[in-house]
C-alpha cells in the first residue's frame, strides 16, 4: 500500500479534530479536494467556506471569524497564499496577531507537475521574517496529523507546511509535538544534519549511508523553524562541531538562513545548507525527481557532510 | 424604522463639528496625519459613535457590543476623537498621538487602543474581515451587527470586491458597510485616478442592497443606519455622497488636503470656520 501523503493526514486529522473543538472553522480557496481540507468540509458543511480564488480575501475573511472567537484554519497552495496574501498575514494576522492558521499545501516542489509557478520555495523566509508568526513544518504525514490539535490549542498566528506527496515516513504513532522543541532523530557525534519537512527522512538516509562510510551524523528534526530550538542546535554544534541543513526550500532565508544566522551569534561551527539553490525550478514527472534535480538528493546531503567535515578543525 | 426627534439630530450634528475640530487639532500638533478624509466622515462617525452603536465604553469586550472597522485606517484622527469622546480613554491621550509612548499610532492598532476593533491602515481589508466577523456573530447566535467605513478611491482595490462577493454569497444581513464618497483621493480626482462609476451598480449586481445618501446629511446618516437593520437578506451598503475636507472652506475638495497638516494660519482660520465664527 501506497503511504499516506501529508495533504491525506493533514486533512483527515482535521476533520476528526473538527468533533472535538467546535470552534474550529476550515476555509479555503477553491482547492479544497486538493488541500483535502474537503473531508472537513464534508463532516461539517455548515462550518466550511470556500471563498473561491481569492487567497488575499480568504485570509481576511479567516481574521474577522478570529475576531468572533473561532478558531479559522485557512487553507491554498503555499505559493498563492504566501504570495498573494502576503499582506494580509504581515498587517491583519501577524500586526492584528490573530488567531489564524494558515495550511499551505502544496509547499516546496510537491505540485512537480504543475512547475515553477506552483513552487513555493521562499515561503518559509517571507514567514520567518514576520513578527508573531509560528512557522512548523511537519515532516511526514502522520506527524502532519498530530500538529493539528496542537496549533488549534496554540493562540497566535501559525504557517503551517504541508507537501502534497507522500514524504519518507519517519515518526511512528506514539510521537508527541510541541511547538518549537525539535527531536533527535538519530544520535551521532561527528556531524549534525538539522532538516525539516520532507527532507527530514532523506537526512536519515544519508546518514545511514554517511555510517557506512564510518561518519556517525546526529539527525536534529527541527519541525518548528520559528522559534528555533536554538538550545538544540547550539548543543549539537558544541557536541559535534559541524552542521548540514536540509530543506525543500530556497538556501536563501529557511531553515539554513535560520540556522545560520543562530550559529554565527552563539557557536560558529562550519555549515553547509542543502536547499534549492537560488534559481526558478522547473516541472517534472513526480516529486522525487525533480527534489533529486534540484539539488535535494540524499547524495546531495552525504557531499555536504563530506564538505562541512573538511571544514571543520582537527 | 424609529422616528428621530429634531433635538437627536441637532444634537449629533454638534458631535460632528467637535470631531471635525479635534481631529484638525490632533493632526495639527502632531504635525501629520489625513485631515481631508478625516472631515468627511464626521456625520457618519457621530452617527455610529453616540447613537447607533451599541456600545460600553466600560466593557470595550462586551460580546453584544456592535462591531466597527475604520477600513480607510488612514483617517485614524476622528476615530481616536470618537473614542476618546465616548469614554474608551481619556482626552488628553488625544494630545500625545504619534510619540513613542502614547497608544495612539498613525494606523488604528488593535491592540494597543481600547476601542479599536481591528488594526486598519492599508486599505481594502474591512469589507472581507468584516464578512469573517458577520459569519462568526450568525454562528455564535449572536445578534451584534459589524459596520465597515471605507474610502471611494479604497474600492479600486480588488480585495473588496472579493470580500463583497463573500459577504453576498452567505447574505451577510448583519453588515453594513459605509462608503465615504468624497471623489478625492491621494493623487487627485477619484473619477480622474480610476473612475468607480457606476458606483451604486457596481454594489447592487454585487447582490448588495444600496442605499444612497448624502452623508452630510444628520438625518440621512441616521435613517439609512436604521434602513439597513431592515434589510434581512442580503449586506448592505450606503454610499455616502461627501466632500473631502469638509467644513474648511480652503481643504474642501481638493486632494492636497489628504493627508497634509495645517500650518498656524491655516489652523487658525479652519478652527474659526468650524466655530462657525467666520
Amino acid at each position: 500500500m501506497a503511504e499516506m501523503s501529508m495533504r491525506e493526514g493533514y486533512g483527515r486529522a482535521l476533520a476528526e479534530y473538527g468533533e472535538i473543538n467546535p470552534d474550529v472553522v476550515v476555509l479555503d480557496a477553491d482547492t479544497s479536494a486538493s488541500t483535502l481540507s474537503h473531508f472537513f468540509a464534508q463532516r461539517f458543511p455548515e462550518r466550511f467556506f470556500n471563498i473561491g480564488i481569492a487567497e488575499p480575501c480568504m485570509v481576511d475573511v479567516a481574521v474577522g471569524l478570529a475576531l468572533g472567537g473561532k478558531i479559522p484554519f485557512a487553507n491554498a497552495f503555499a505559493a498563492l497564499v504566501s504570495l498573494r496574501a502576503l499582506e494580509q498575514i504581515r498587517t491583519c494576522v501577524c500586526y492584528a496577531r490573530r488567531n489564524v492558521k494558515l495550511a499551505a499545501g502544496y509547499a516546496g516542489l510537491s505540485d512537480f507537475k504543475d512547475g515553477p509557478t506552483h513552487h513555493a520555495i521562499m515561503d518559509i523566509a517571507t514567514m520567518r521574517a514576520m513578527p508573531e508568526m509560528t512557522v512548523i513544518v511537519p515532516a511526514d504525514a502522520l506527524e502532519a496529523g498530530k500538529w493539528v490539535p496542537v496549533m488549534a490549542e496554540y493562540e497566535g498566528p501559525v504557517y503551517f507546511r504541508l507537501s502534497r506527496a507522500a514524504t519518507i515516513p519517519v515518526h511512528n504513532e506514539g510521537l508527541q509535538v510541541e511547538i518549537g522543541k525539535g527531536i533527535t532523530l538519530r544520535e551521532g557525534s561527528d556531524v549534525t544534519i538539522v532538516g525539516t519537512g520532507s527532507m527530514v527522512g532523506r537526512s536519515l538516509l544519508a546518514a545511514e549511508k554517511l555510517a557506512k562510510e564510518g561518519m556517525e551524523a546526529r539527525v536534529l528534526e527541527i519541525h518548528t523553524v520559528k522559534p528555533l530550538d536554538v538550545d538544540l542546535i547550539w548543543q549539537a554544534a558544541e557536541e559535534t562541531g559541524a552542521i548540514v541543513t536540509a530543506e525543500e526550500h530556497s538556501v536563501i532565508g529557511g531553515l539554513g538562513g535560520a540556522v545560520a544566522e543562530t550559529l554565527c551569534v552563539g557557536r560558529p561551527v562550519a555549515l553547509e545548507r542543502v536547499g534549492v539553490a537560488d534559481t526558478f525550478t522547473c516541472t517534472a514527472l513526480d516529486p522525487e525527481s525533480l527534489m533529486d534535480a534540484c539539488g535535494l538528493a540524499v547524495e546531495d546531503i552525504v557531499t555536504a557532510v563530506k564538505r562541512v567535515l573538511g571544514r571543520k578543525p582537527r | 424604522m424609529s422616528y428621530h426627534p429634531e433635538s437627536l439630530i441637532i444634537e449629533l450634528e454638534e458631535r460632528a463639528r467637535e470631531l471635525r475640530i479635534d481631529s484638525l487639532a490632533m493632526i495639527y500638533r502632531r504635525g501629520a496625519g489625513h485631515p481631508g478624509g478625516s472631515l468627511s466622515v464626521a456625520e457618519i462617525m457621530a452617527a455610529l459613535f453616540f447613537h447607533k452603536m451599541r456600545l460600553d465604553p466600560e466593557r470595550p469586550d462586551w460580546p453584544e457590543r456592535d462591531r466597527f472597522i475604520l477600513s480607510k485606517g488612514h483617517a485614524s484622527a476622528i476615530l481616536y476623537a470618537a473614542l476618546a469622546r465616548r469614554g474608551f480613554f481619556p482626552m488628553e491621550d488625544l494630545k500625545q498621538w504619534g510619540e513613542l509612548s502614547c497608544h495612539l499610532q498613525g494606523h488604528p492598532d488593535c491592540l494597543k487602543t481600547p476601542g479599536v476593533e481591528m488594526t486598519s491602515g492599508i486599505l481594502g481589508h474591512g469589507v472581507a474581515i468584516g464578512s469573517g466577523w458577520a459569519l462568526a456573530a450568525r454562528m455564535n447566535h449572536l445578534n451584534y451587527r459589524v459596520y465597515v467605513l471605507l474610502g471611494d478611491g479604497e474600492c479600486q482595490a480588488g480585495v473588496v470586491w472579493e470580500g463583497a462577493m463573500t459577504a453576498a454569497k452567505y447574505r451577510l444581513a448583519n453588515l453594513t458597510a459605509i462608503v465615504d464618497y468624497n471623489d478625492v483621493q491621494l493623487d487627485g480626482p477619484v473619477h480622474e485616478i480610476m473612475p468607480m462609476e457606476p458606483f451604486v451598480g457596481k454594489w447592487q449586481v454585487f447582490n448588495w442592497a444600496v442605499l444612497e445618501i448624502n452623508g452630510h446629511n444628520m438625518r440621512q446618516v441616521v435613517e439609512a443606519l436604521d434602513m439597513a437593520d431592515e434589510i434581512h437578506d442580503r449586506p448592505t451598503v450606503i454610499v455616502a455622497h461627501t466632500t473631502k475636507g469638509k467644513g474648511v472652506s480652503f481643504m474642501e475638495n481638493d486632494s492636497h488636503w489628504h493627508g497634509v497638516p495645517p500650518d498656524d494660519v491655516q489652523y487658525a482660520q479652519a478652527i474659526a470656520e468650524l466655530r462657525g465664527e467666520v
